[in-house]
């Protein structure tokens, strides 16, 4: 039997400028396994909710208004150092994917992407826990 | 201006973006290039400022019904007024984010700003355009990109 207990626990906040987006991680079969417990629009009121919700997974767009994703993700790990980042972004250049990693994130989904897709890589995230 | 392989590079992530997301192949027609400033608009226009090494805007230009149809095919059940601009303005976004795979990180994008029913806002910043045709479910839009 799977391990519900533990799994059900962890803590899901989704970062996108774009509400579509926000809805569809929602909407991921992997959110079975997690609990959302908080949206954010930039990366200003990301890391606010990230205070208050302590999540352990987070779902990071880069491209955003207030402050950017990147900045972002950088500002998280320094307040959590095992929280788990996908960086879920359009942008699709090397550089910026590394960048990411660098800074802490520990997976990168590129825009556009198909539900198995972000299926897969909130799988592969989830494995690391 | 525009090299040719640098306009392929938009054609494919428009191509991408309706396969992917809308799970269905566009037909994207042969680019044609404006000289009068006025490439045209849709009733819904998501606008990307682009920076660093080049400069100017990629705008992502469709009709309610085209952008109404994607939102059903991505599962999305509000086709509200708000969503639509949200739509329209992400699959700007995505398609210029897309094309830093082959312009790379200098090629730096803004977040979108959405115009709609009010084309007369958008001003190109030259009056050189590439323009690429796109049809889609019985449905025409644009991919305009305007750099220098």
């Amino acid at each position: 039997m799977d391990t519900g207990t533990a799994q059900s626990s962890l803590k899901l906040m989704i970062v996108d400028d774009s509400n579509i987006i926000r809805r569809r991680i929602e909407r991921s079969q992997q959110i079975d396994r997690l609990e959302v417990v908080g949206a954010a629009a930039n990366g200003r009121d990301a890391i606010d909710m990230f205070r208050r919700t302590n999540p352990d997974v987070v779902t990071m767009d880069l491209t955003m208004p207030e402050m950017d994703g990147i900045e972002c993700v950088e500002q998280l790990v320094a307040i959590n150092p095992n929280v788990l980042i996908l960086v879920v972004s359009a942008l699709a250049d090397k550089a910026t994917a590394v960048e990411a990693i660098e800074k802490g994130a520990n997976g990168f989904l590129c825009k556009p992407f198909t539900d198995r897709q972000l299926n897969d890589a909130l799988e592969e995230l989830l494995r690391e826990i | 201006m525009l090299k040719e392989a640098e306009i392929r590079t938009f054609i494919e992530g428009t191509t991408n973006y309706f396969e992917t997301a809308g799970q269905q192949a566009a037909s994207v027609g042969s680019p044609y290039l404006v000289t009068d400033g006025k490439p045209g608009t849709y009733e819904y226009t998501g606008v990307i400022g682009i920076s660093g090494a080049r400069k100017g805007i990629v705008y992502f230009t469709a009709p309610r019904g085209m952008l109404t149809v994607l939102l059903m095919r991505m599962q999305e059940t509000d086709c509200s007024e708000d969503t639509i601009k949200d739509l329209v303005g992400e699959v700007a976004n995505t398609i210029s984010g897309n094309a830093r795979r082959d312009f790379g990180k200098s090629f730096v994008i803004s977040v979108p700003t959405v115009v709609a029913h009010e084309p007369e806002k958008i001003t190109a910043p030259h009056q050189r355009a590439y323009v690429i045709p796109i049809n889609w479910r019985a449905h025409s839009a644009k991919l305009v990109v305007c750099l220098e």
